[in-house]
């Protein structure tokens, strides 16, 4: 099987470009996207980590390795596009267009960190394992029957394939011919599970034959192989021609969130030396050099613009209005029902009255 | 004079360990199994250690999956062994619920005894620890509601071991909810080697005369507070922990509130289909003419629990639990 779905890439870890095909596709421009991106992703990520130390966020879950699989399948997206993340893809959500206000207010337990900015369609991060898999399908079938061009991807761990819904799912947009992509980040673990405790199949990418779909294999720390993919499940499903299922191999680096001890199931010291080959931004600054499109000036500028929107958003988060009481009760229905209002009413009473 | 019962400080999660622990050893047929339950010793570590002692086919993690280790396991339970599954939160029970509902809580019945399910799922349940949303469910009513499996719930660590080990020797499905809340809020003594606690059987924690409150679970701390904040006003509370929440104690509860005739009924869950509910009709049952005044529950909404940023709007507090006391003395 592994043979049947080889890892592809476009550059490989000394940044050297391996496939020719893409030579004249890799602009400037996209080189530059996707760098800026991936920057702005792991700067957020690290110091969402930092935050959750200093008790100013809950439990969080960190994407640092992930951040070439989510760049790259979310900046294929066309904007009218849906996103069906997960709890560890707020880089792509980022990438997309989500608010990082909104990011940081959802992993400080507010609900209005679930709402997508205007016009965007970003479903609020899926907790139970693989159960945006069905509504990615669903999403995308609706599109189909208004009968636009748009798709929908839904994103999930390895560990989410064990689960009924990612089959149920592949199925049910499989025989609709569901306009959406299956975007698989292998990070080869769920949590403490290794990959091969998780399944008997070698890759994720062949379970794509048993729903007769397109599957592939990408390095998924190669932005451009992941991009490149994506583009062309996307461009099929907006084609007419139905899913298909991405497997991204991946890493990631850190614990699987703030919560957990990833020194408990594996060497942290291995994990790290990791590095030196899957680091997809690594990657992308040896290709940088290797192609002259390097410049340290440019490199700083990148670093410093995204610190600075982050510390403005965390800043944003923190000065957000308090939660107020009357919240949890008025989103349940359109309308309130007795039941939840006489408890509302009683409530609000007792507290002396909503916060305003 | 009885013989001193050796005892060492555990807190409710080491109880746990250490029942498992206990009946790992004297049961060739108990099996663990569940996500992250091997190396990781569980996310709360319930597990921890066991692994490395009883080796990978009796501590089984498996795959992301719970409708399909919970119904393997229900084929296992069958088939000669005593699953004792994890699941990880409460909420996540969810995929598995058709196997818990159509098959583990009534294969007795389908087969008139000819298969049995003995086995057990262990799950932490309920808010207050600010966990991401869905891991602070307590929706143990769906399982009370439902025909052919136990549900217990202590909130003690020597209590969490008796009713664990009683658990996994029940001959039936036993739904066995860990108050997340309390894993390590505190630490008791508790017996050394193995005894159990019988499952349908509550424990009076106060012993009181104006006013009975009747929790479980998370609960029971708040509820103990209100009664200590009520002493000021010079009112005897009795506090009891149900423990099971099916077969409820149905002698324990009509035993205290014919003795006050005054009760509040606190817990977590939903308001609307609640167990308070349950005991509600085990009072009207059996002491209705007991009663001074109507019954109060304070209970957690209708509305799915909120993120952490309004759990605390929505978990039952001590403040609310004393206004319910008053609101019965008033009568
Ligand atoms: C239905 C369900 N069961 C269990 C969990 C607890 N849990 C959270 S993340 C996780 C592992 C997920 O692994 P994977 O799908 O590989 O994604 P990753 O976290 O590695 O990105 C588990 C078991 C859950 N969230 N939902």
């Amino acid at each position: 099987m592994e043979k049947q779905f080889p890892i592809l890439q476009i550059i490989d870890p000394n940044g050297n470009i391996i496939d020719e095909n893409y030579e004249n596709e890799i602009t400037e421009h996209l080189i530059k996207t996707f760098y800026s991106h991936m920057v702005r992703m792991r700067v957020f990520d690290r110091k969402a980590v930092s935050l959750q130390r200093q008790g100013r966020i809950g439990t969080y879950a960190p994407f640092e390795g992930q951040e070439a699989a989510q760049a790259g399948s979310a900046l294929a997206l066309n904007p009218d596009d849906w996103m069906f993340p997960t709890y560890r893809d707020h880089g792509a959500a980022m990438a997309f267009g989500h608010s990082l206000k909104s990011i940081l207010l959802f992993w400080n337990g507010r609900n209005e960190g679930c709402i997508p900015p205007k016009g965007k369609n970003i479903f609020p991060p899926g907790i139970p394992i693989a159960t945006q898999i069905p509504h990615a399908a669903g999403a995308a079938f609706a599109e189909k029957l208004k009968g636009t061009r748009n798709a929908s991807i839904a994103y999930f761990g390895d560990g989410a394939t064990s689960e009924g819904d990612f089959h149920e799912g592949l199925n049910f947009a499989s025989v609709v011919k569901a306009p959406v992509v299956f975007f698989n980040e292998n990070n080869q673990y769920a949590i403490s599970v290794p990959f091969h405790k998780q399944m008997n199949s070698k890759t994720i990418a062949q379970k794509s034959l048993a729903y007769d779909i397109p599957g592939v294999r990408v390095d998924g720390n190669d932005v451009f192989a992941v991009y490149f993919q994506t583009m062309k499940a996307l461009e099929a499903a907006r084609n007419g021609e139905g899913p298909s299922l991405i497997e991204a191999v991946t890493w990631r680096y850190g614990a699987h969130t703030t919560a957990d001890d990833p020194s408990k199931y594996r060497d942290q010291a291995k994990s790290h030396q990791r590095r030196e080959i899957t680091d997809p931004i690594i990657r992308l600054e040896r290709f940088m050099k290797n192609y002259g499109f390097f410049d340290q000036v440019w490199i700083d500028m990148v670093q410093k613009e995204a610190a600075d929107e982050i510390d403005q958003a965390i800043k944003e988060m923190e000065q957000f209005p308090a939660a107020k009481p009357g919240d949890i009760f008025d989103f349940v229905f359109a309308k309130l029902v007795w039941p939840i209002k006489q408890q509302k009413e009683e409530y609000l009473e007792m507290i002396g009255g909503d916060k305003k | 004079m009885r013989a001193a019962i050796k005892t060492q400080t555990l807190t409710l999660v080491q109880a746990i360990n250490d029942a498992l622990r206990i009946m790992l050893q004297e049961n060739q047929n108990v099996i663990l199994m569940g996500e992250d339950i091997g190396k990781n010793g569980g996310v709360f570590r319930a597990t921890e250690g066991l692994q490395s002692e009883f080796g990978e086919d009796r501590v089984l993690d498996t795959p992301l999956s719970e409708a399909g280790f919970i119904g393997a396991a229900i084929g296992m339970a069958v088939n000669g062994f005593i699953p004792v599954a994890e699941i990880q939160f409460l909420g996540f029970i969810y995929p598995a619920f058709e196997q818990i509902m159509t098959h583990a809580s009534r294969l007795r019945m389908r087969t008139m005894g000819h298969y049995t399910v003995p086995m057990v799922i262990r799950a932490p349940y309920g808010a207050g620890v600010r966990a991401p949303e869905i891991h602070c469910d307590s929706t143990e009513a769906l399982f009370t509601h439902m025909p052919g499996i136990k549900v217990v719930c202590p909130s003690s660590p020597a209590d969490a071991k008796g009713l664990l080990i009683a658990a996994i020797e029940d001959p039936d499905p036993v739904l066995f909810l860990e108050p997340m809340r309390c894993y390590r809020s505190s630490r008791e003594e508790v017996p050394e080697g193995k005894y159990s606690i019988e499952i349908g059987k509550g424990k009076k924690l106060v012993e009181g005369t104006d006013v009975t409150i009747i929790s479980w679970g998370a609960m029971i701390p708040v509820a103990l507070k209100a009664a200590e904040e009520m002493k000021i006003q010079e009112v005897s509370c009795e506090v009891i922990d149900l423990r099971t929440l099916y077969p409820l104690d149905q002698d324990l509860i009509s035993e205290s509130v014919q003795k006050t005739g005054r009760t509040v009924i606190v817990h977590e869950a939903h308001s609307t289909g609640g167990v308070g509910n349950d005991v509600l009709a085990i009072i009207n049952d059996t002491s209705f003419l007991y009663q001074k005044a109507p019954t109060e529950r304070v209970t957690g909404f209708d509305t799915p629990v909120p993120y952490f940023g309004f759990e605390d709007y929505y978990l039952p507090t001590e403040k609310r639990v004393v206004k319910a006391i008053e609101k019965v003395l008033s009568f």
